[in-house]
């Protein structure tokens, strides 16, 4: 049987699935549901000076008949009162001792950093999770997504965590930043025991053209919100690979953002971080997908022999390498199965349209077919074809040793006579 | 398929299936349209309360084999039962798309998508329980009894199932309709059941006559009968005993298992006597054996069949028709049966409410035939049991207290067809597992165990 449990930065969990900090995690009672249903730990909603939200606060956006494939928010921190929070932290941690409970805090002042770390660990926190992540409200005010896109601040403030705590600090990473090596390095820099990311992306999620109105309205006003859910898991997974690969970043990940499935959860965990934590696909489906996300999971390792999560962490990392080091002469064409084929011809107007025109069809059939000389190998028409398998990456032979970019740029500055690489097609003529 | 004793050159084999196994791209499809309902109702309209709503979602994250673990948790004839259960009026029928008028979720092929991998491929999930030393004796290898000793064993208690036939798996192998489900499948689903290990079958042995109850009552702690119902019942009409005429389920029982058995080949016209679902099952049988014409001969009018709608709207469409109103009075024939002889029938009174009939003199008319088949129920078995010590019967069917599957008798438990009367197979799969919960009650002095696993559905030991 495999072991699901992790040791994330000193906080033991029975297995990696967290709540992140947010409305599924806002109260003991609901906490202690999501213990029962499986999950391993969460991370409560953010603390702070309780705060009024505004009604509407969610917005959504679908694709089709699906439902939430995004999601937005302009809500703020708890809305309940401290003590409240606590006392019902320390209910949580009486009746699951071996559960994760992490306290997310968001204060301005070192003063007030001090008091509510004081009281977290008081209460009986495993961990603190500080929320420099927020994008939309308290940013406004200082704090949240204002503190992680400073690099100075976020490092100052972790510091003063690391100093007034006795319980790892995690320390919650904005995506609103053009690169997310500096951020993640100040907090390592300020001491912290890990790092969570992401929290979520400014956003606009839609507009009503009736009424002309952003969504979701507040009344005839609305704001910009903070995007998460599917849509934003290749974000997030691009961020956790930036921080595994950084030598400098050297402390444990808890990977956010689009998480549904065991095979999401996987997909972070590949990529490096050793807890997953699940905000938007728990308000969609309930506590109850962990069911599944355990046993997938489970299920997973048994068929690839891993015996432990830490076995899988970043199993993914090595396959990442900067565009300069890929090999142009690594050669795939596209092959349609002619049995298979529907004759929609998605493919040729991909092709033709959006790609290298080399998919065509001829006089007396629909199937379409490729011309080989041509086809740079995209993967376009596969992913616009609805039929599985039917067109699938062949590689192709071409005898060419391998040559990167690098590679090739270096050897001309040695003044070889080398031939350039890649495929020659009509569109590059080298 | 392995094991399966059964000849190749059975007329079932000539029966399509119905619904073929999903593909891929479709299962996901449906699987991404259902709605993971919260408190489904499809789950309570499953007779066996599979979590559907969870093994579809497994399907949709691709975890197919965690799927088939959660059927195969509640119903461990799921893979059967998802092809013979009439989705349409258990878990399909109130599934929410309703309700938007929208097509229902295909709850019964999902899974079956599920499960099939995990009997073609034995993935077990469920392990026996530590040995009780307890025995238990399982009268027929139905469906009933199959779903109640793979219960014992993972209770760890010895199960021997007494069965009269030369095969396991009662009608759900010889009586179900062979384009829902063959008799191989259903015999590989036994073999994959039995894979826990534990569960004897004692074929040739009718419990009466090879061997007596008091016999079983020495040897073992305890009784669950699950013998079904008896052969066809039989019209008590001249010229039932010309060639030609044949009881419903002796007659499927032929196409289904025995070899190399044909219909006759001048069969060009039927009549099929009777209004329920053997006799909707045989006229589809025989429609698709290309019998040219194929009549349901029915006492009352259409609207008042007990056969469901959906598989004789099905049959029409198959080109079967009705003769309504028509009491089959005689079958004419010399050697052989020329004519079903009916006379006409009408409701005795205006009154809707009243039900009963009268014929009508002077109305007789043939219906020329070349077969005649008998569709007017089973016979009960209970007489077997008349002289048990506190079982009671009624009208032949065994008496039990729903709850627990317990007969008026601490030893003998039932459930399935002999209670019911005849029902589905997923309701015996489901009365089973009742009564195997009680049984480990009773033999483990544990009186909250049955009560216990009411809720938790937490049987011991699944492996994975
Ligand atoms: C023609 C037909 C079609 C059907 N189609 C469907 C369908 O599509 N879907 C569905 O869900 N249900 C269908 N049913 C109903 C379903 O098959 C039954 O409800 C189900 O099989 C009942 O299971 P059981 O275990 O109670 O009895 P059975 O399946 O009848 O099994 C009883 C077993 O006990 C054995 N037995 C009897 N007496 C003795 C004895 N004295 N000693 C030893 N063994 C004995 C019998 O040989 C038999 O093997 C159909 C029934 C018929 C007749
Ligand atoms: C309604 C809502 C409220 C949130 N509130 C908080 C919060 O109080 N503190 C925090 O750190 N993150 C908050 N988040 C961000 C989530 O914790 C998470 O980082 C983000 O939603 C990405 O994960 P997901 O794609 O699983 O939703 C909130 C998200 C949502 C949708
Ligand atoms: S989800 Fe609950 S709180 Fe939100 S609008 Fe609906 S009823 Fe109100």
């Amino acid at each position: 049987m495999p072991d699901l449990s992790v040791n994330f930065a000193g906080i033991k969990s029975p297995n990696p699935f967290w709540l992140a900090s947010a409305p599924p995690a806002n109260s003991g009672e609901q906490v202690m549901r999501a213990f029962d249903a499986g999950w391993g730990g969460a991370v409560w909603k953010t603390l702070g000076q309780p705060i009024v939200n505004v009604s509407s606060r969610f917005g959504s956006l679908d694709y089709g008949d699906r439902r939430m494939i995004g999601f937005n928010n302009i809500e703020l921190i708890t809305d309940r009162p401290l003590e409240d929070n606590f006392r019902e932290i320390e209910e949580v941690k009486r009746h699951y001792p071996d559960h994760a409970v992490i306290a997310s805090l968001m204060v301005e002042t070192k003063e007030e950093w001090k008091d509510i770390i004081a009281r977290s660990i008081d209460a009986g926190a495993d961990g603190l999770e500080l929320n420099f992540g927020c994008p939309h409200g308290m940013c406004e005010r200082g704090m949240g997504s204002a503190v992680g896109q400073e690099p100075k601040v976020c490092q100052e403030i972790t510091s003063w965590a690391v100093e007034y705590s006795t319980v790892p600090v995690i320390v919650k990473l904005t995506p609103n930043v053009g690169d997310i090596i500096p951020p993640g390095r100040a907090a390592v820099r300020g001491g912290a025991h890990a790092v969570s990311l992401i929290n979520t992306i400014k956003s606009i999620i839609g507009v009503d053209l009736d009424r002309g109105v952003i969504q979701p309205p507040v009344n005839t006003k609305s704001s910009n919100g903070g995007y998460c859910g599917q849509a934003v898991r290749p974000i997030a997974l691009h961020m956790t690979n930036q921080l595994a690969q950084d030598r400098q970043v050297n402390i444990p990940i808890s990977g956010i953002g689009g998480v549904e499935t065991w095979r999401d959860a996987l997909e972070f965990i590949y990529l490096g971080a050793s807890t997953v934590q699940v905000c938007t696909a728990v308000m969609h489906h309930g506590y109850r997908i962990v069911e599944d996300m355990i046993d997938g999971t489970e299920r997973f390792m048994r068929d690839k022999g891993f015996e432990t999560i830490d076995e899988m962490v970043g199993k993914a990392l090595p396959s990442y390498d900067q565009w300069g080091n890929l090999d142009l002469n690594h050669e795939i064409i596209a092959k349609i199965d002619a049995d298979l084929c529907i004759g929609c011809q998605k493919c040729v107007a991909a092709c033709h349209d959006g790609a290298h025109q080399c998919i065509h069809v001829g006089e007396d059939s629909r199937v379409p077919y490729i011309d080989e000389a041509e086809c740079i190998g995209c993967n376009l028409c596969k992913y616009v074809c609805p039929v599985p398998d039917c067109i699938t990456m062949v590689e192709v032979d071409n005898d060419k040793d391998s040559m990167t970019w690098n590679e090739y740029i270096a050897a001309k500055e040695r003044g070889e006579d080398v031939e350039h690489p890649g495929k020659s097609t009509h569109q590059t003529h080298f | 398929m392995t094991k399966s004793n059964l000849p190749e050159n059975r007329l079932e084999n000539r029966f399509p299936e119905k619904e073929p196994l999903l593909t891929k791209r479709e299962a996901t499809v449906e699987a991404n349209r259902c709605l993971y309902c919260v408190d489904a109702p499809c789950i309570d309209s499953c007779p066996t309360s599979i979590d559907i709503p969870e093994f579809i979602r497994r399907i949709a994250t691709e975890n197919r084999e965690g799927s088939a673990k959660t059927i195969l948790e509640s119903n461990i004839l799921g893979y059967s039962c998802a092809q013979v259960c009439p989705t349409e009026v258990l878990c399909e029928s109130t599934c929410v798309f309703n309700e938007m008028d929208e097509e229902p979720i295909r709850i019964g092929e999902l899974q079956r998508y599920a499960t099939e991998p995990a009997i073609e491929n034995d993935v077990q999930f469920f392990e026996a329980g530590e040995p009780t030393g307890k025995r238990v004796a399982l009268i027929g290898a139905g469906p009933a009894s199959l779903s109640c000793a793979h219960r014992l064993r993972r209770y760890g208690h010895e199960t021997t199932i007494f069965e009269a036939k030369s095969y396991p798996g009662g009608l759900n192998t010889d009586g179900v309709a062979p384009y829902k489900l063959h008799a191989h499948q259903s015999l590989k689903e036994i073999d994959y059941v039995r894979q826990i290990g534990g569960i004897d079958i004692e074929y040739n042995t009718a419990v009466g006559k090879d061997v007596t109850l008091e016999e079983l009552e020495e040897d073992f702690d305890a009784i669950f009968i699950g013998a079904g119902l008896g052969p066809d019942n039989w019209l008590d009409i001249p010229g039932t005993d010309l060639d030609g005429v044949w009881g419903a389920v002796d007659l499927i029982a032929k196409m289904k298992v025995e070899e190399g058995y044909e219909l006759p080949d001048d069969v060009h016209t039927a009549c099929v006597v009777g209004g329920g679902n053997t006799a909707i099952d045989v006229v589809r049988e025989l429609r698709g054996l290309g019998v040219d014409d194929v009549m349901l001969v029915y006492r009352r009018d259409e609207a008042s069949m007990s056969g469901y709608e959906h598989e004789w709207e099905g049959a029409k469409k198959e080109g079967a028709r009705g003769v309504w109103f028509s009491q089959p009075v005689e079958i004419v024939g010399d050697d052989h049966a020329r004519a079903l002889r009916c006379r006409k029938m009408r409701p005795a009174s205006d009154d809707p409410d009243d039900r009963s009939l009268e014929l009508v003199d002077g109305s007789d008319f043939d219906i020329d035939c070349d077969l005649v088949v008998v569709a007017i129920g089973q016979s009960k078995l209970g007489d077997l049991f008349a002289d048990v010590d506190g079982v009671e019967l009624d009208w032949g069917k065994i008496v039990i207290d729903a709850e627990t599957g317990r007969t008026g008798n601490t030893k003998y438990f039932a459930g399935g067809d002999c209670v019911s009367g005849g029902k589905e197979v997923v309701d015996a799969v489901e009365e089973g597992k009742v009564a195997a919960r009680s049984i480990h009650a009773l033999l483990t002095d544990d009186a909250e165990a049955s009560a216990d696993e009411e809720s938790t559905e937490t049987a011991p030991s699944p492996v994975t």
